[in-house]
């Protein structure tokens, strides 16, 4: 049997680490795929990025809509995932647009991030505006 | 020099800026290279002379800089050192001329792509487009500049991280994304015609701006919704001289001199509503450029024909149904059957809880008071109006209308 792991934690946590707590993580996840890899138990798996960088996509009466954000309908339960690769995230949601149960639900877009030693990036978005001026 | 460039860097930088964004694929690298190609640039062009491309030198610089930018980060980044390297082999091919010309409206459909929230389209929009500042655009949004700022962030963070690409969407894709480019494309005319608060009241760099954008979505995409668009922004720019008098005072439609309207404008904005109105699939703002239309060729407000604007409203309000809508019907309605037909329309209106600030509301309740000589309400109605009023044009006109009604109760007239 295959099974696939779903991993879930409250972003909130993540974004009040330090970069050394978060790196921590992501090299204590590195050697977990690791480990699972060389027993051969480990067939594929990807870090994504937080929820911020989520779209969702819909078809309803034949049109495809993408919006901002992750579904939030409680009322739907995960069906499935598919690994896509595509240019940008405009290729990703035509890509996801032929996705069947597509008319029925919803499909969340969320692009998948490299883990790192160091420096990881996502969730770290910086919070100074470096382009917010107030001269004119 | 100095004044040159700096006339130079007000009319050029976001056009210069938007390439720059396509070519780094991100807004704070690009921003950080553009001042720094203008920074190069004032050093070198008092001595060299002024390149006879000075757009093609600043993207070129501002590029070559922000490789030099990201090598420094590098250092220590794997992911960095090979985006410079990326950039450095693109950088090797020249820019073709056309590309750069469309590289706003790649940026608008960018900033307008529906994977952002409409706030944050929106706020993008006004801020990289439009180069408004932040606290402009929080004014606009009536939210607190570090509301807005961490709006802006969040979205430039979401473009690049979920890779938004900078283009402009074909076919199928092209039209769904349209709606939201026009919307957006028609708060920014509006943003030029009436700043939201201070003292000027016509930015005509902004409407300018908006026109030629629009005219060039035209180009692309010969939809009649854009012409309408592009119609509408003409039909009311062309009263640019007559709706402000030489003090900076507001005048009203009613009372502007019509032969100080651009008749270039208007025979243009006609021309485009001629060839779409014969065509399906023209909506709001076709509609409501017919209406500015019917404005164009009155010779006077009270010889305006206001049964064909009712009928515009009518079709309007059934398509696109809103509040303000119906309030320019109801004043279209005081126009053709007198003020008190028009107060009640009004009067329905003003029953809505979302319209109680609404400042246009008051002041139009006042003025049809005022024409029903119920003096003591019509001054109610433009103190509330004047409470709400933002900018400083239309504060000084609704104050003399009201000073003009202090007069009459005063002294009552001889009719």
């Amino acid at each position: 049997m295959n099974y696939l792991a779903l991993v879930y934690y409250n972003e909130d946590l993540i974004r009040s680490m330090s970069q050394q707590e978060w790196d921590a993580l992501n090299r204590e996840c590195m050697a977990c795929g690791e480990g699972l890899r060389e027993s051969g138990h480990m067939l594929d798996g990807h870090a994504l990025q937080l929820t911020d960088t989520a779209t969702t996509v819909r078809l309803r009466d034949g049109k495809l809509t993408a919006t901002d954000g992750p579904f939030a309908e409680t009322k739907e339960q995960l069906a499935g995932f598919y690994l896509l690769t595509a240019r940008d995230l405009n290729e990703a949601i035509q890509l996801a647009g032929k996705i069947p149960p597509l008319r029925l639900g919803s499909v969340e877009i969320r692009p998948v991030r490299e883990l790192a030693t160091e420096g990881n990036l996502a969730g770290k978005t910086p919070l100074i505006d470096h382009t917010a001026r107030s001269d004119g | 020099m100095k004044a040159w460039l700096d006339r130079y860097y007000q009319e050029e930088s976001r056009r210069i800026l938007a390439t720059l964004i396509r070519l780094l694929g991100d807004f704070d690298l690009a921003e950080e290279a553009l001042h720094e190609a203008f920074a190069a640039a004032l050093v070198q062009w008092p001595r060299d002379g002024i390149p006879d491309n000075p757009r093609a030198w600043l993207v070129s610089a501002g590029r070559f800089r922000a490789i030099d930018q990201l090598r420094r980060r590098g250092r220590h980044h794997a992911a960095m050192e090979q985006l410079a390297h990326q950039l450095e082999s693109e950088a090797d091919t020249p820019e073709p001329p056309e590309e750069i010309a469309d590289d706003r409206l790649r940026l608008i459909f960018t900033c307008c792509h529906p994977a952002l929230s409409s706030e944050a389209q929106l706020a993008l929009t006004l801020r990289e487009i439009c180069d408004l500042t932040t606290e402009e655009v929080a004014r606009a949004f009536l939210a607190k500049p570090t509301t807005i700022a961490q709006r802006i962030v969040r979205a430039k963070a979401k473009i690049r991280d979920a890779g938004i690409p900078y283009e402009v969407p074909e076919g199928k894709a092209l039209a769904e994304r349209l709606p939201v480019v026009l919307h957006t494309l028609y708060l920014i005319f509006n943003e030029g015609y009436t700043a939201f608060s201070g003292a000027a009241l016509v930015r005509g760099a902004l409407a300018v701006e908006a026109i030629r954008l629009t005219r060039l979505l035209w180009q692309l995409l010969p939809e009649p919704e854009v012409a309408g668009l592009l119609a509408l922004m003409l039909l009311h720019h062309a009263r640019r001289d007559a709706r402000v008098d030489a003090s900076g005072e507001l005048v009203p439609l009613e009372q502007q001199d019509r032969q100080r309207w651009h008749r270039d404008d208007i025979a243009q904005g006609r021309a485009l509503l001629a060839e779409v109105m014969t065509r399906p699939g023209y909506g709001a703002y076709t509609l409501q450029a017919a209406i500015a239309a019917v404005h164009s060729e009155a010779p006077s407000y009270a010889a305006t024909d206001w049964k064909q604007i009712i009928g515009l409203y009518t079709v309007l309000q059934g398509i696109a149904p809103s509040p303000v809508v119906a309030l320019n019907r109801a004043v279209a309605v005081a126009m053709r059957d007198g003020p008190a037909a028009g107060l009640a329309g009004l009067d329905r209106i003003a029953a809505e809880p979302a319209l109680a600030d609404y400042q246009p509301l008051h002041a139009a309740r006042a003025d049809l008071l005022a024409r029903l000589d119920r003096v003591e309400e019509a001054a109610e109605a433009y103190r509330r109006a004047l409470t709400l009023c933002q900018l400083e044009p239309e504060r000084r006109f609704l104050e003399k209308r009201l000073t003009e009604l202090r007069c009459r109760s005063v002294a009552p007239s001889g009719d």
